[in-house]
């Protein structure tokens, strides 16, 4: 694949004469300078998060540390032991909602993702309009109904409250519907229901893997937004709240703990890069068939 | 695509909907392998929605049985609700200045990086995309805009001597809406970014060498003419996810503005929402806020569709 890339680049350069090195020039200059404005507050939270005390209070604020130290998380740490609930609990909150919320997203988008895509029921068209229209208006326009039917369900104050709607968000199945759409043959369906093979057993052996990246996609997106879940309408109970919350709780008293914020902050943010950083590829692969349709 | 005559067989005199039966009882399994998903997009997404645009014709507050009042939620809002106005004048500049800007920001980008090698590629839209998925990063900004001298900004703003005293941004009615606009942008190159850079990736290459032999002579015209036509659909994805960033916007001002924010200066109707609907439980009311929000976001999305039909003509 790399040695097919290769050859087709030079021969690029020497087909398509449509560059201008002022032109290339410029875009580098741009690219970097807003690569910079992109990357500075991210490196100063990391900065700020090996700074001592003194030289957090340092006038004017550095760049740089003198002297980095892991004062700032081992005081997290100790902030987090402290708290009313024990901290343990918020992470499993965390993990558990995450886990739970992803899972049941990516079996029930990939069984919806399927059918929509491979299976010539009426209606099919319908329900897959639908979930475009939906990625269009987002989730602030239903939320007031949507609290009221999760308090009619009874599920305030429980982890199905943010689980449940979890499992039916679009933008996963929009991917996954697109991806089967291009990269699932019905040729090799057909052979396969020749074979006597029923239609789950199709769609698990055959079509799912098939679409490893998409799978991936759609638990990264699941994953960053169950991660970074907050504070909740739906959740009153101290011991049900997530990590997330704790953290924003536990250092909204004041600059003295700007240290531990920034640890805080540097500990949230390095999960969902570190994640993406090792994805990345199969991520821009599901992309690649994101296109929406006329 | 299964061919539909496959193994329901077509009988010449059969009506459409006897047709559609026999399709529907032939592919049921369809329906039963997306009930799950469906249950559940309906109950917390389409019902929502729907349902938003009936209540929001009552004065329903969750305690007593709702009134029907007609349009009389619409009127009070428009006409009674000075904070309404106030909150739709910000929403749509938000989304006026957040909106186009990332959207071209997001393509551009993904334009210039995409002749660099994979590596350099891979690296460079991992420094674009980080700000997106990092969460709560925004917080950050709290201190690089702290109110004190050892704030970022105003550390060097008075080290320079350009300031006698230290600026309070998130108090300032002249910062608040620019800092947040900037903000937002900056944690903008999400979703559409990633789908745009896979879109440019998974061009034709012989089409822009025919173009070349067609007389293109420089990237400018190579982009209108070959690449943005050949990316309509990834376009429209694109402005889709950007459409729903931009009119999403709220939490960013309550993070670092509060809520309200000074003299409801970055008050958005997101937070309009939240004080009808989740404080005073007015749901009626709420429910209109609502509709007017969702009538927004579809025109905006007809308007920018309309406008990407137009590209390389």
């Amino acid at each position: 694949m790399t040695v097919k890339t290769k050859k087709l680049r030079t021969r690029r350069h020497t087909v398509v004469l449509s560059r201008s090195a002022g032109g290339d020039f410029g875009i580098t200059i741009f690219l970097i300078i807003l690569g910079v404005i992109m990357f500075l507050p991210l490196y100063y939270v990391v900065i700020q998060s090996f700074k001592p005390l003194d030289e957090l209070f340092y006038y004017p604020p550095k760049f740089y540390v003198i002297n980095p130290t892991w004062d700032n998380f081992t005081s997290l740490f100790t902030l987090m032991s402290e708290s009313w609930v024990p901290f343990s609990r918020y992470i499993f909150n965390t993990v558990f909602i995450t886990f739970c919320g992803t899972l049941g997203n990516l079996v029930l988008s990939s069984l919806c993702a399927y059918a929509l895509s491979k299976i010539p029921f009426p209606g099919r068209k319908f329900f897959f309009q639908l979930v475009e229209k939906s990625l269009m208006i987002g989730s602030t326009v239903g939320s007031i109904i949507t609290f009221i039917i999760i308090s009619w369900l009874g599920l305030m104050d429980n982890y199905l409250a943010i689980i449940l709607p979890a499992w039916s968000s679009t933008l996963g199945l929009y991917l996954m519907k697109n991806f089967m759409d291009s990269n699932v043959t019905t040729s090799i369906l057909e052979s396969a229901r020749l074979d006597g093979a029923g239609e789950f057993r199709t769609f698990w052996s055959i079509a799912m893997p098939m679409v490893k990246p998409a799978w991936l996609t759609l638990i990264i997106y699941s994953f960053q937004g169950l991660w970074n879940s907050g504070a909740s309408i739906f959740i009153h109970s101290e011991e049900l709240k997530t990590l997330n919350y704790a953290i924003t709780q536990i250092l909204s008293a004041g600059i003295v703990r700007s240290g531990a914020q920034a640890a805080s902050g540097v500990i949230m943010m390095a999960v969902p890069i570190i994640v993406f950083v090792v994805s990345q590829s199969k991520i821009i692969e599901t992309m690649g068939t994101s296109g929406m349709k006329d | 695509m299964a061919k539909k005559t496959k193994d329901a067989t077509y009988n010449g005199n059969m009506t459409k909907a006897q047709w559609t039966w026999l399709l529907m009882k032939r592919y049921k399994i369809g329906y039963f392998m997306i009930a799950p998903f469906m249950i559940l997009f309906f109950l917390f997404t389409v019902i929502p929605v729907v349902a938003s645009i009936f209540v929001s014709l009552t004065d329903y507050n969750m305690l007593q049985w709702p009134n029907w009042v007609g349009l009389n939620n619409y009127i009070t809002l428009f006409l009674d609700d000075d904070l309404f106005i106030i909150a739709l004048k910000n929403t749509l500049l938000f989304a006026v200045a957040v909106g186009p800007a990332s959207y071209l920001l997001s393509f551009c980008v993904a334009w210039f990086i995409n002749e660099l090698s994979p590596k350099m590629r891979a690296f460079v839209t991992l420094i674009f995309y980080a700000p997106s998925i990092s969460g709560g990063a925004y917080t950050i900004f709290s201190y690089i805009f702290a109110s004190d001298s050892y704030g970022l900004v105003n550390g060097w703003l008075l080290k320079f001597g350009l300031i006698d005293s230290p600026i309070l941004f998130f108090q300032n009615t002249k910062w608040v809406m620019p800092l947040c606009i900037a903000i937002a942008l900056w944690m903008s190159l999400g979703t559409a970014f990633l789908s745009f850079i896979a879109g440019l990736q998974g061009l034709d290459r012989s089409q822009f060498e025919a173009a070349a032999v067609d007389g293109i002579t420089n990237r400018w015209q190579e982009l209108w003419y070959v690449t943005l036509p050949n990316m309509k659909s990834q376009l429209r994805f694109g402005a889709v996810m950007a459409i729903t960033g931009s009119f999403g916007f709220g939490a960013v001002v309550t993070a670092l503005a509060g809520n309200p924010s000074v003299e409801y200066c970055a008050y958005t109707i997101a937070h309009h929402l939240e004080e009808y609907g989740g404080s005073r439980m007015e749901v009626g009311y709420a429910s209109a806020i609502s509709f007017v929000l969702f009538l927004i976001m579809v025109g905006a999305n007809m308007l920018v569709q309309k406008l990407l039909a137009k590209v390389g003509e």
